[in-house]
């Protein structure tokens, strides 16, 4: 798929500089933002920059519970983006984050509330079931010649209507609160399964800041550390440029586009994992018809960061601000949806964004060329 | 029984209609994963001039002029796509998976609008529409049917003919199948993409008004199409690109979409299996399906690429 071109292209414009493309991922956040401002003039003008300037602030609108809230959303959001931008490393397109959120979500409650394990233990868990979901897709897509974006999105609707079935009909036995209508809260019926906030709820004066984020920071870590420094990583990422040539060279491609879908998968499922045993909110299974953005939003983080591990923490970051400052915009006047609005823009425009960057970097290559040829002593230029 | 029959008739000519939009597309060589944005992006056009004008305007003239507005939002938003994956030659897949994003983001954002400012604005606007459906609907002998199963058939046999028949068509398949040998006996590769993208938006849009007005009179917009874009694609995989086995998917799928409606009302109650368990079916299916089918597939084989001139 088209995939492999743009890693490719990625790959060339690494040589330049990392500078280029954090500008290239900054125009498209202002052009999203632009986009942005022009839907709240044209919903009520004598709003918009007040609505405007809510969004820009996201968290910090509503100091310090606003930050709180950012930091308890960025966590998942590293986790789905992470998922994304691994299997993008691998030359495919893991659409089905969502999915794999939501039946991860299902590992962590499961285990949370019936069988009342600790908190690490959910969140093994969650990945495992996570892990489970990826890896489908990546057998269908190494066995069957089933592309993957397909099954993802068939696996995201089979997971959603699975799991809301289960929790609803108690198949694993009660989860689901008659009087809420959504699972029951971890705090009262299974605190051992929250995951510690160590004093960020007070600092935060929010009731789910959980140490959630730095185990997301520690983890991206780690998958950079995977994808660049070790041979598996390697293995992977030649899988993504040529499949061919990794063939040739002794990879079996096949085992990699599993285990590549299969840890996407667990990524996504530690993201659930970590949303929902800080009791952040509950599953609801009635009102659960649409899958979780929080899967979809890994998509724009994964683009927004070129799949950079460590990249993925700051565009987490940007894309919870953005959305937390959606969420204060006056409903009177204004749709907190207007946020997803933006995201949605600033992916499209990554979409192609990379191509602008290549258009530049050839220009400065031209140059420098046309530079070196000139040269009275011939020297040829360093690229 | 006329119960299924009803429902599979309807769905079947919903995904019917969409599948073809997405031949069109990816036999130009084009990957049309956005057909459920498409689908939402017609839906709520069509549904806005239903609620707009249905109580001023006689009746026929509210049907035609609904489902010419989806029709032309659909072809006008699949642009988006167009540009991005043909002019600028972007990925595919991202392009349009942003575009479902948008449209369902968009769709929302719209209705909110609208129902905010219809109800004075005190801030509690639902992402809900309610409009009238019986103009679509009319009944002969057991059975009801909507207008746009003729629609469906009319545009499954016109496919068919522009296709195979024409001159066009062939121009449009050739640059789905080798762009460069099109571009070399002086088809405009571009141009026929653009085409290609824009009937599938045309059917797409077209697509989501049918798949919403005639089975329910209110849609809440914060769900899409719940997922019929992309059972749609699968319904053209296992079409396999080509229109009368496309019809032929549409109405397999169709049928085990339906049981899900029906569930209640027959004597499949006696199985005690919940809606979610029905949901599911046609997603199981047609993955089942394409693990069998997918060995031996007949896709386009220039599809997804972007067609680069100067490329060797």
């Amino acid at each position: 798929m088209g995939v492999e071109n743009a890693t490719k292209k990625n790959k060339r414009i690494d040589l330049s500089s990392g500078v280029l493309s954090v500008a290239a991922s900054l125009i498209c956040i202002l052009i999203g933002l632009l986009v942005g401002f022009i839907i709240l003039c044209c919903i009520n003008g004598e709003y918009a920059a007040d609505g405007f300037s809510r969004i820009i602030k996201g968290g910090f609108y509503l100091m310090p519970k606003g930050i709180g809230t950012v930091l308890s959303q960025t966590a998942p959001l590293i986790m789905t983006g992470l998922s994304v931008a691994f299997a993008f490393k691998t030359g495919l397109f893991n659409i089905g984050a969502a999915g794999q959120y939501t039946v991860g979500a299902l590992g962590a409650l499961y285990f949370a509330l019936i069988l009342q394990m600790p908190w690490y233990v959910c969140l093994l868990a969650a990945m495992v079931f996570g892990a489970v979901w990826g890896a489908i897709p990546g057998i269908f897509k190494a066995y069957f010649n089933v592309n993957e974006v397909i099954t993802a999105i068939m696996f995201n609707w089979i997971g959603l209507y699975a799991v809301n079935e289960i929790i609803y009909k108690g198949v694993l036995g009660s989860m689901y609160d008659l009087k809420t209508t959504k699972t029951y809260t971890l705090r009262g019926s299974a605190p051992q399964a929250v995951i510690p906030d160590m004093g960020l709820n007070a600092v935060f004066n929010t009731k789910s800041t959980t140490i959630a984020i730095f185990i997301a920071i520690v983890i991206a870590v780690l998958v950079y550390i995977i994808i660049n420094k070790t041979t598996f990583g390697y293995e992977l990422k030649a899988c993504g440029h040529n499949k061919d040539a990794a063939r040739y060279a002794g990879i079996n491609e096949k085992k990699n586009i599993v285990l590549s879908m299969t840890i996407a998968g667990a990524l996504s499922g530690i993201g659930a994992g970590l949303y929902y045993l800080s009791g952040v909110a509950e599953w609801n299974p009635q009102v659960s018809t649409a899958l979780p953005a929080m899967g979809f939003n890994g998509i724009p983080v994964a683009l927004l960061a070129l799949s950079n591990p460590v990249g993925v923490i700051f565009a987490a970051l940007f894309v919870s601000h953005i959305t937390v400052g959606g969420g204060y915009l006056p409903t009177k006047y204004f749709q907190p949806e207007i946020a997803d609005v933006i995201i949605a823009v600033i992916i499209y425009l990554c979409a192609f964004v990379s191509l602008f960057k290549g258009v530049v970097v050839e220009a400065v290559v031209k140059r420098r060329k046309k530079k070196a040829q000139t040269a009275p002593d011939g020297k040829e230029a360093d690229e | 029984m006329f119960l299924l029959l009803k429902y599979t008739l309807l769905y079947a000519v919903v995904l019917m209609l969409v599948a073809l939009g997405g031949m069109f597309s990816e036999r130009s060589g084009v990957i049309n994963i956005a057909l459920e944005g498409i689908m939402a992006i017609g839906g709520l056009a069509g549904i806005l001039v239903l609620v707009l004008f249905q109580a001023t305007l006689p009746a026929a003239a509210v049907i035609i002029l609904s489902i010419l507005a989806s029709a032309i939002a659909g072809m006008l938003y699949s642009l988006l796509l167009g540009f991005s994956a043909i002019t600028l030659k972007a990925d595919q897949t991202i392009g349009g998976t942003a575009l479902n994003m948008l449209a369902t983001a968009a769709a929302v954002v719209i209705v909110k609008a609208y129902n905010n400012s219809a109800t004075g604005g005190n801030g509690s606007a639902s992402s809900k529409l309610t409009y009238s459906n019986k103009e679509f609907i009319f009944t002969a002998g057991p059975l009801t049917y909507n207008i746009f199963l003729i629609i469906g058939i009319v545009l499954l046999i016109a496919a068919y003919i522009f296709l195979y028949k024409t001159k066009y068509g062939l121009r449009l398949r050739s640059c789905g199948e080798h762009p460069q040998a099109a571009d070399s006996v002086g088809i405009n590769v571009y141009r026929w993409r653009y085409t290609g993208v824009m009937i599938s938006g045309f059917l797409g849009g077209l697509g989501g008004f049918a798949y919403i007005v005639p089975s329910v009179s209110t849609w809440n917009f914060e769900v899409g199409v719940t997922g019929f874009g992309f059972l749609a694609l699968a319904v053209m995989i296992f079409g396999q690109w080509k229109p009368f086995r496309i019809a032929a998917a549409a109405v397999f799928f169709a049928v085990f979409k339906s049981l899900a409606n029906i569930a209640d009302a027959t004597f499949l109650t006696n199985l005690h299996l919940s809606k979610n368990i029905y949901d599911m079916m046609p997603f199981i299916a047609s993955m089942v399906i394409l693990a069998f089918t997918s060995k031996n597939s007949q896709a386009p084989k220039a599809e997804g690429i972007p067609y680069d001139k100067g490329a060797r």
